[in-house]
């Protein structure tokens, strides 16, 4: 601080502390301040607001535990709150879709780190970057064509004559998953290709040399170094399947709920905030443990996944 | 043995490409083929009716409009905002400083719904009605930690004697800035400026929960896939990928040049 006074004087300072004092308090810590505030009081009239009805309690969160769906889990029956159910399917099937991201994601990482040829990799990257440069609203909608009912998957599908009747692709939560697997899969692949890159080849070597096995080569040496990749990709892949609403609205079917459709539904439907801001809360909640879980799990630092 | 693995491998790579660049095909091809229903199997002949009626949507052209502000406004203010986070926290260290490195990255991490009616939510508390104003501050508190993360990394080539020889020679503290700090990181300002832009341009959650009743482009895609598709939707994907893909392309040309250039 008394270093930046020195170079670059009072007036400078003072910009440089209030820019980032107008995003730190307006922009990020008040409105959140605000959102939990709001969760705990009632959804009331504008004329009652401020008056004696408008008092603090936890009534926003137990809504999510009223209406109750029997749900079958392994065979058994299980009955849960509509909205807890919803929650948990979109937390298990984020965990689903990460654990899918890094198989698909894996091989791929050490393919371009470590055996493709170095002088085609700009290319390679050139052509893996073109989703990304493509809005996640037109790539949902992309698969929202190719896997309606009259789409050219079917229609290709009937065609080779593998199958006989037209699939019902957009069904249950699979189209979710397969949408959100597409959308997101490489925020996995380059934080742990970055990751394999750094690793030396000659350790590879070194225990091929030994007489180490391909898959005990993987286990002991390339995804122990990877770890800290395989943590940011991890941590991009739940987060933003847990939150995404483009995907779940737009590939969902009548039988999905993802948690932020349910939250959307509190905020325009019912037009009632302070329930939506309770839910909201929940799913910052969600991620906060998500984050601090992987953190641990794979001891690594929050500038490490933020990478 | 390696070869046979290396060609699955090969093999793998162009799976995964037709796997990634296979449904952009499909959304751009359904955009000339002339069937009411976006597709482009079967396909019923050429057409640019979908172009010709794109371009006489008016909503659409609003949408793009709103678009475009919207991502100016969010570059104007993410960037100096973001610059000045990162040289604050450069010159902190200790305790405060992983606080406040915590809460800059902590909106990148956040679901943008919930960023999304936090905004909401705080202006509504001081009467602020919601709209496209509201989902610039939204999206500034996120996009600004790009910002901020780029320029921080810059800085850590800064050589700080190069200030203090100036300070030295005589020059004023906004010198300093202007002709030394300023310059060492205008690559990653202005790398910073375009993530911003292409992040505002894309955004959609922090935007649904802010806008009120203005559209912007991601949105008015959004409404129109639920209310009702038409392969307009299909003709506005397909400019929208060649502009960003000629953007992307003469990037890189002109990274390759530059590093032949200057490369040896």
């Amino acid at each position: 601080m008394q270093d930046l006074l020195r170079r670059y004087g009072t007036g400078l300072t003072g910009a440089f502390v209030l820019l980032t004092a107008f995003w730190l308090l307006v922009l990020i810590v008040l409105p959140n301040f605000y959102l939990l505030e709001n969760s705990f009081r009632p959804y009331l009239p504008r004329v009652d607001m401020g008056g004696p009805l408008d008092t603090y309690s936890f009534d926003n969160y137990a809504k999510i535990l009223t209406g109750s769906s029997p749900t079958e889990v392994f065979g058994l029956t299980v009955t849960l709150p509509v909205h807890v159910k919803s929650f948990l399917l979109t937390v298990g099937y984020s965990a689903f879709v990460t654990v899918l991201s890094f198989a698909l994601a894996y091989p791929l990482a050490y393919y371009l780190a470590k055996i493709v040829q170095p002088k085609s990799l700009p290319t390679l990257f050139l052509l893996l970057f073109v989703p990304l440069w493509v809005s996640e609203v037109l790539r949902s909608f992309a698969w929202f064509i190719i896997l309606s009912l009259k789409g050219p998957l079917n229609f290709s599908l009937l065609g080779l004559g593998i199958i006989e009747a037209p699939i019902r692709w957009i069904a249950g939560y699979r189209s979710i998953i397969i949408g959100l697997v597409y959308t997101y899969v490489l925020f996995m692949l380059f934080p742990i290709y970055n990751a394999i890159q750094s690793l030396d080849t000659n350790q590879i070597e070194a225990a091929e040399d030994l007489g180490s096995p391909w898959w005990r080569t993987h286990w002991r040496v390339i995804l122990p170094h990877a770890k800290p990749g395989i943590a940011s990709g991890a941590v991009m892949v739940f987060m933003l399947s847990a939150g995404s609403l483009l995907v779940p609205v737009l590939l969902g079917s009548t039988e999905s709920n993802w948690f932020t459709q349910v939250i959307q539904q509190w905020m325009f439907e019912a037009a009632d905030w302070n329930t939506g801001s309770a839910y909201a809360f929940i799913l910052l909640v969600l991620c906060t443990v998500f984050v601090s879980l992987v953190m641990r799990v794979f001891r690594v630092k929050l500038s490490d996944i933020a990478k | 043995m390696h070869k046979t693995r290396n060609y699955l491998f090969h093999l793998y790579m162009a799976l995964f490409l037709f796997y990634l660049l296979a449904p952009l095909v499909v959304m751009g091809g359904a955009a000339f083929n002339d069937s009411r229903f976006p597709s482009i199997l079967p396909w019923r002949g050429f057409t640019t009716q979908w172009f010709t009626e794109l371009a006489a949507d008016g909503r659409m052209w609003v949408a793009f409009r709103n678009t475009v502000l919207v991502a100016v406004a969010v570059v104007v203010l993410a960037v100096p905002i973001g610059t000045a986070a990162a040289i604050l926290i450069n010159s902190i260290t200790g305790r405060v400083r992983t606080v406040l490195y915590g809460v800059m990255v902590a909106p990148i991490l956040a679901p943008g719904a919930v960023i999304g009616i936090s905004t909401l939510l705080f202006w509504n508390q001081f009467s602020v009605p919601a709209g496209l104003h509201l989902s610039v501050f939204g999206q500034v508190s996120y996009i600004a930690a790009f910002v901020m993360l780029l320029v921080l990394a810059r800085l850590q080539s800064f050589d700080v004697a190069l200030e203090e020889a100036a300070l030295d020679l005589g020059a004023g503290h906004g010198m300093v800035l202007r002709r030394i700090l300023l310059p060492h990181l205008y690559p990653a300002i202005g790398a910073g400026a375009a993530i911003a832009f292409f992040q505002s341009i894309e955004n959609f959650n922090v935007t649904l929960f802010t806008r009120g009743n203005a559209d912007t482009l991601t949105v008015y895609v959004f409404s129109k896939v639920r209310t009702g598709i038409t392969p307009t939707i299909n003709a506005l994907a397909l400019i929208m990928i060649t502009v960003t893909l000629a953007g992307a392309v003469l990037y890189e040309l002109r990274r390759r040049r530059l590093e032949r250039i200057y490369g040896e």
